[in-house]
């Protein structure tokens, strides 16, 4: 995957288009940030916590950290908005995706229960 | 890209459609000689990858989500099928608990090769990369630990399990080892770029992107592991 003597892929000289160079720091800080998350989410299963508080609080830290991961060490954050939307709203189709499965899967549940019991 | 740019004569319409020949003609009038990212081609390609990839684990969760739902039978609870006895204790999910802190370690280690990759500092990128390759390995191996676990001690089968709903093993089979192949994946491919830095094989351009687009990649398997830690073993 050796470049193509393409005018975007110069070294570290443009760095909105080629060099995503960061001070490490921040990525240290990320790192951590993290660890803190992952520790929290693993905490809500430890202590037991159940009903709405439980999922809640599982996706929250799911999406903190999916997000962390995403802007930081995915550089998304300093991407050009072209690429960002690009990459970053087709999976939102996902969503109608799941909203339709989990009426058919409730469907199915609900048949289950009338028919297979 | 610049087919037209050898040409003597000022490019008219038909002069510029002749030049345009083979593979390299097609794309470039194709792309009609516009770059829509004004990225490289590598990292506008990874992205778009991991954007299949993407709708590839989506489909999986949402499939798990399904059977999850619709099924009659209780869903075995992960917080004890995962459990591990240290001590006489059983200490839940612990065993994935040290494994999503093992990607995320390695999605630090491989962030800093990116960075000193772009300071040029070739060797500490390698050696950083080779850092995050063994983290990943290790992660493969504790996940093999599980699977053997599963398989041998608690008799969970693809199609059935003694603590529940069948589609337990099944979900839980194709989700993870799906995810583990990627992660095989990226220690093969981080392996191979590091060698590669280690070779100087991009001293002469100076161009060390590939260490961002392997990055991106690395990232990516870390990214699908958040959700399958939140979806799949907490829920």
């Amino acid at each position: 995957m050796s470049s193509s003597p393409s005018p975007s892929s110069s070294p570290p000289a443009s760095p909105s288009s080629s060099g995503q160079q960061h001070p490490i720091g921040l990525y240290l800080k990320v790192w951590g940030l993290l660890f803190v998350l992952s520790t929290l989410s693993y905490l809500v299963d430890y202590f037991h916590f159940q009903g709405y508080l439980r999922w809640g609080l599982i996706l929250a830290f799911m999406l903190l950290k999916a997000g962390l991961i995403v802007a930081v060490f995915m550089h998304m954050a300093w991407e050009r908005l072209a690429l960002v939307y690009a990459i970053l709203v087709p999976p939102l189709a996902v969503l109608v995706l799941v909203g339709l499965m989990a009426a058919e899967a409730d469907h199915t549940f609900i048949t289950r229960l009338l028919f297979f019991r | 890209m610049n087919t037209t740019l050898s040409m003597a004569s000022p490019p008219s319409a038909a002069a510029s459609a002749s030049a345009a020949v083979g593979w390299r003609g097609l794309v470039s009038d194709w792309s009609s000689d516009r770059e829509a990212f004004h990225v490289s081609w590598g990292k506008a390609m990874m992205w778009i990858f991991l954007l299949s990839d993407t709708f590839i684990f989506s489909c999986f969760l949402t499939g798990y989500m399904t059977v999850r739902v619709s099924t009659t039978v209780p869903w075995p609870n992960p917080s004890q099928v995962f459990a591990l006895h240290v001590g006489g204790a059983e200490v839940p999910l612990l065993l994935i608990a040290i494994m999503t802190f093992v990607l995320i370690s390695s999605s630090g280690t491989m962030a800093m090769a990116v960075n000193c990759a772009y300071r040029r500092d070739r060797i500490n990128a390698a050696a950083l990369m080779i850092v995050t390759a063994t983290l990943g390995e290790t992660f493969v191996a504790m996940q093999a630990f599980e699977w053997s676990k599963l398989i041998l001690e608690e008799g969970i089968r693809p199609w059935g399990n003694p603590m529940g709903a069948a589609q337990f093993g099944s979900a839980f089979f194709m989700i993870t080892g799906f995810h583990g192949l990627h992660v095989t994946a990226g220690v093969i491919y981080l392996l191979v770029v590091a060698t590669r830095l280690l070779r100087g094989r991009y001293e002469q351009t100076g161009n060390y992107q590939i260490v961002e687009i392997a990055g991106l990649y690395w990232h990516f398997v870390d990214l699908v592991w958040v959700f399958i830690f939140a979806l799949f073993y907490l829920w």
